[in-house]
């Protein structure tokens, strides 16, 4: 794309919720399992069944509008949204049309330079999920022309968010950090597997383009049928240009619903079938509105986790952290919260976050344990980074008691203090350490002498060495080259 | 005795079956030998269920043994086929269901099963309770006990003949605008709808949701109580079932009505019903003369209630009977597409009268028509409820006609719109969401036929005011003991 056009991107999300129990029955909400084996007559659409909506959705969505900032409105109700679709088996879908359960709010997202920006939500309300089809013997995998359809259940009635944003996004980059600063938040506040290779999250993208510094929305088109965010990626870009190619060319763009190929890397133009709709929604006469009482929004407002996108602020702006390990941190949510409890009293996020994400995580992935259900207390870790803070200890050492305390050593102080291990800045005690290895050394002295000075670093180590690894580093350097050099 | 047995009240039968005077077995054989005699011309059953009535008859009586105290000990009792009973064909009345089995029980069945009734079988009804005869059941006739001739009423017709017809103790209904009170007049009943969420409708095939209510048909106001107390309470299964503890009614039945002020409808003359005017007349003073105070009371907006009610429902309706689409259960015409496949198999399945409402509702319900119609509708049933309230100001119960007239002619009411009309006294507490009932109030010769038919007086009253509806009902029914006054034919075709 060039800077003479803008692109206005919306996004559109299905989330399915992470419950117990399916939306309005009590059958099991997991993924997979054979063919219709977590169904019932409510979830199946069975003559007479009725549903009882899932208290515990409903919390979720409120959760995530309260994280979001959205406004919660005090009422809010269940419409039922009428088509036939062989995979819904009331042939309407119970869904929320014009009271949502959350309204407006916001989702901050950030780039890989570390920037934080901001894109406006529309809604997000509450519905039931479909089941799944598999047409065969149409060649496409679609309904039409197929010679058979068979239908799982499963999936039919797991409660599913959709969570709609504002036209606000400009690049295919930033919908990318949209959806990962959305796919974090909802993992942090527990709302979803947001897993896209499992269908937990499903986004369409909403694509237009117009002249750069124009105000009005140019003819959008809808993006369907991408199935990772690398495809969300490919597909926007690709739809970009396109739409940019057509304009330049004097063409106008069409509003349509198009698919992205994942093997040609580009979008084509679905049927248009789908394009008239007349839902007939009204409120389901089988629920009752729903009332939300203002104490429960602020026991959930009281109860939020640390949200990613604060975490990355303070993680960047206030510790003065990189994006990519603040990125690395808050995908691991036990890592971040266990790094949050050594910063809060170590009081150094740059020693914690070398700790954490140098030898611990690297610890970690040798036993295959955790760091937060490690061995390693954070407040002991916090004690070790003061150690290495005041110079009571070097980092040789400190590198040594990690070890040590991983393999359930604890307090790292008691072990310097029992052992002897504080760190030695006496001067006239290294002094005699590094006369003994100069006189011990003489021809690596006159090697020195003679311009070979890298075996500086030898007699450096023959020093700590002498020193039981005790003696300050820094120290050691310093005299071991004033040495040299008189 | 068999025939004694079978025309004894539920009251009565489950009194002779907890004291050990008689078997739960034998009262469900006896009433399934009169089913066998006579529901060859009433045709109250679509299906008897010898078996597991025998069965389940067996199951009280051991239960009694075990010293279980049931309320509804051996009673046999019809269910009209919109109510699941696991294992049994459930057809709403329809093609499109005609060989579905239930997998499951619906709560209303379920509870009077706990307390001890006895399913004899599934009773026809108006296909998917869309009718007030019986006629637009696409799976059997029923005819009138009273006069084989004319129709029984309806969607609930089924169930009122067969408890007309002693061919059960106890009918189940469901009412949407009338479905129980009209065959309960027409049959010489007491036809009760509860207040709408106090009987669950979970295992109710929906026509209407927000109307759409279950309650008993019964011979005697005490045996509609007994059920009552059976049926009512909160259910987990359904979100709009009422959770709050439910006032028995069978400890209150009065003999009279001194303090109880009873409101005359004074949009609802009476004059202009012909013969039946004398007989309301004479329901009212007796209502009086058992210590009543009439009051007079308005509400104006009643008049709207069929032309509000026949959107709301419809619109219900067409998207409740969407599932019926030949993919998962019931009637399949295949086709060369799945679009085709629900084209024919809904054009075979639903009978003209249901694809008439889902015509109507969908049209109700469309992009551009939905505020001037559904929305208008659920204003005007506001207006309509609130009426109600402010009635219920200066008095504590209503009474009117239950219908316009007696049972009529079969294919006497061949124009929709005339159909519709039988529920004119009815709908207004439907969709009010009151407790209501019809309650026998004479006789009359109807025009161009001999036999003297029955009439009912409807009774209304406040949400969750059933002890003192029943409790009036029962006084005015003892008081008057118009349902004894004919018995219904025999049964037994010359």
């Amino acid at each position: 794309m060039s800077a003479e056009y803008e692109a206005v991107i919306g996004i559109e999300c299905h989330v399915e919720l992470k419950t117990e129990t399916k939306m309005f029955c009590g059958c099991r909400n997991e993924f997979g399992g054979e063919p219709n084996t977590k169904i019932c007559p409510v979830c199946l659409g069975m003559p007479g069944a009725l549903p009882v909506p899932n208290a515990r959705a409903i919390e979720l969505i409120l959760k995530t509008g309260v994280a979001f900032g959205a406004e919660i409105p005090a009422f809010s109700k269940f419409d039922r949204k009428n088509y036939f679709y062989p995979d819904m088996p009331k042939d309407y879908q119970i869904s929320q049309y014009d009271m949502p359960l959350t309204v407006g709010g916001s989702v901050k997202y950030w780039m890989e330079d570390g920037t934080l920006r901001e894109c406006s939500l529309t809604r997000i309300h509450l519905e039931e999920d479909t089941g799944k089809s598999t047409h065969a013997g149409s060649g496409d995998g679609r309904i039409a022309g197929s010679a058979y359809s068979l239908v799982d259940f499963n999936r039919a009635g797991v409660p599913l968010m959709e969570c709609v944003s504002e036209p606000e996004l400009h690049s295919a980059a930033e919908a990318i950090a949209y959806l990962e600063a959305l796919r974090r938040t909802l993992l942090a506040l527990g709302v979803s597997d947001v897993k896209m290779e499992e269908g937990s999250l499903r986004c369409d993208a909403n694509v237009s383009v117009r002249p750069a510094g124009s105000t009005a929305l140019g003819t959008k088109t809808e993006i369907k049928n991408m199935n990772s965010f690398r495809s969300v990626e490919r597909a926007i870009a690709s739809e970009i240009d396109r739409q940019v190619a057509l304009l330049r060319a004097g063409e106008r763009v069409v509003q349509e619903t198009r698919g992205w190929d994942e093997i040609n890397g580009v979008t084509h133009s679905m049927r248009s079938k789908e394009e008239a709709h007349d839902y007939r929604y009204f409120p389901d006469p089988d629920l009752v509105p729903l009332e939300i009482a203002r104490g429960d929004v602020e026991r959930i407002a009281g109860s939020l986790p640390a949200l990613p996108w604060q975490r990355f602020e303070r993680y960047t702006k206030s510790y003065g952290m990189g994006a990519k390990p603040a990125n690395q941190l808050i995908d691991n949510l036990a890592l971040a919260d266990y790094f949050d409890r050594v910063v809060e009293r170590s009081l150094n996020a740059h020693q914690t976050s070398n700790f954490v994400l140098g030898d611990l995580s690297r610890l970690a992935n040798e036993t295959g344990v955790g760091v937060a259900e490690s061995k390693v207390a954070p407040e002991h870790l916090a004690e070790l980074i003061e150690l290495v803070e005041s110079k009571r200890i070097n980092s040789k050492i400190a590198k040594e008691l990690v070890a040590r305390m991983w393999s359930g050593a604890g307090s790292p102080a008691e072990i310097v203090e029992r052992e002897g291990l504080a760190q030695t800045t006496d001067r006239a005690a290294i002094e005699r350490f590094v006369n003994e290895v100069l006189a011990a050394n003489p021809s690596v002295v006159a090697d020195y002498r003679a311009g070979k000075t890298g075996v500086a670093g030898f007699l450096v180590g023959q020093v700590m060495k002498a020193s039981r690894g005790k003696a300050d580093p820094a120290l050691v350097n310093e005299l071991v080259s004033a040495k040299l050099r008189s | 005795m068999a025939d004694e047995l079978i025309e004894r009240s539920g009251a009565e039968i489950a009194a002779g079956v907890s004291s050990g005077r008689v078997s739960a077995v034998e009262v469900a054989e006896s009433t399934l030998a009169r089913v066998r005699d006579v529901d060859g011309l009433f045709g109250s059953y679509l299906a008897v269920l010898d078996d597991q009535a025998l069965a389940q008859a067996a199951n009280v009586d051991e239960r009694v043994r075990r010293g279980e105290k049931l309320p509804l000990a051996g009673v046999p009792i019809a269910v009209k086929d919109n109510m699941c009973l696991d294992g049994t064909r459930t057809t709403a009345g329809s093609k499109i269901l005609e060989h579905w089995v239930a997998p499951y029980t619906a709560t209303a069945v379920a509870r009077m099963i706990a307390a001890g009734a006895v399913p004899i079988g599934k009773t026809n009804c108006d296909e998917f309770a869309m009718g007030s005869s019986c006629e637009n059941s696409a799976l059997g006739v029923t005819r009138n006990p009273y006069d084989p001739s004319r129709v029984p009423g309806g969607s609930s017709g089924g169930s009122a003949a067969a408890v007309a017809a002693y061919e059960a103790a106890i009918g189940l209904g469901s009412d949407t605008g009338g479905s129980i009170r009209e065959p309960g007049a027409f049959c010489n009943l007491i036809g009760f709808k509860p207040t709408y969420g106090r009987v669950s409708r979970y295992g109710l095939i929906a026509f209407s949701s927000s109307l759409d209510q279950i309650g008993p048909l019964t011979r005697t106001v005490e045996d509609a109580a007994l059920a009552y107390d059976a049926l009512a309470g909160y259910d987990p299964m359904d979100a709009t079932s009422i959770d709050r503890a439910v006032e028995t009614t069978a400890d209150a039945l009065r003999t009279d009505l001194r303090g109880v002020r009873i409101g005359i409808v004074k949009e609802f003359d009476t004059a202009t019903l012909g013969d039946m005017d004398a007989l309301y007349r004479q329901a009212y003073r007796d209502l009086e003369r058992l210590g009543a105070q009439l009051v007079e009371v308005s509400l104006p907006t009643a008049d709207y209630g069929v032309a509000t009610y026949y959107l709301i429902a419809p619109a219900e309706c067409s998207s409740n009977l969407a599932r019926f689409d030949g993919v998962r259960y019931g009637l399949r015409v295949e086709g060369d597409d799945v679009r085709q496949m629900y084209d024919r198999t809904r054009a075979a399945g639903f009978g003209p009268e249901v694809k008439r409402r889902i015509l109507i509702g969908t049209y109700a319900l469309s992009s551009g028509y939905y505020d001037a119609y559904y929305v208008r509708a659920q204003k005007a049933r506001t207006l309509i409820a609130q009426d109600f309230e402010r009635a219920f100001a200066a008095c504590d119960l209503i009474a009117c006609p239950a219908t316009s007239c007696p049972a009529f002619e079969f294919n006497a009411k061949s124009d929709p719109y005339s159909m519709y009309l039988m529920d004119y006294y009815t709908i207004p507490m439907s969709l009010a969401g009151l407790p209501a009932l019809s309650v026998p109030c004479g006789w009359i010769a109807p025009a161009g036929g001999s036999v003297p038919m029955p009439i009912g007086l409807q009774l209304a009253g406040p949400l969750f005011s059933e002890r003192l509806l029943l409790g009036a009902a029962h006084a005015y029914e003892q008081a008057t003991r118009h349902a004894q006054a004919r018995k219904p034919a025999s049964g037994v075709r010359a």
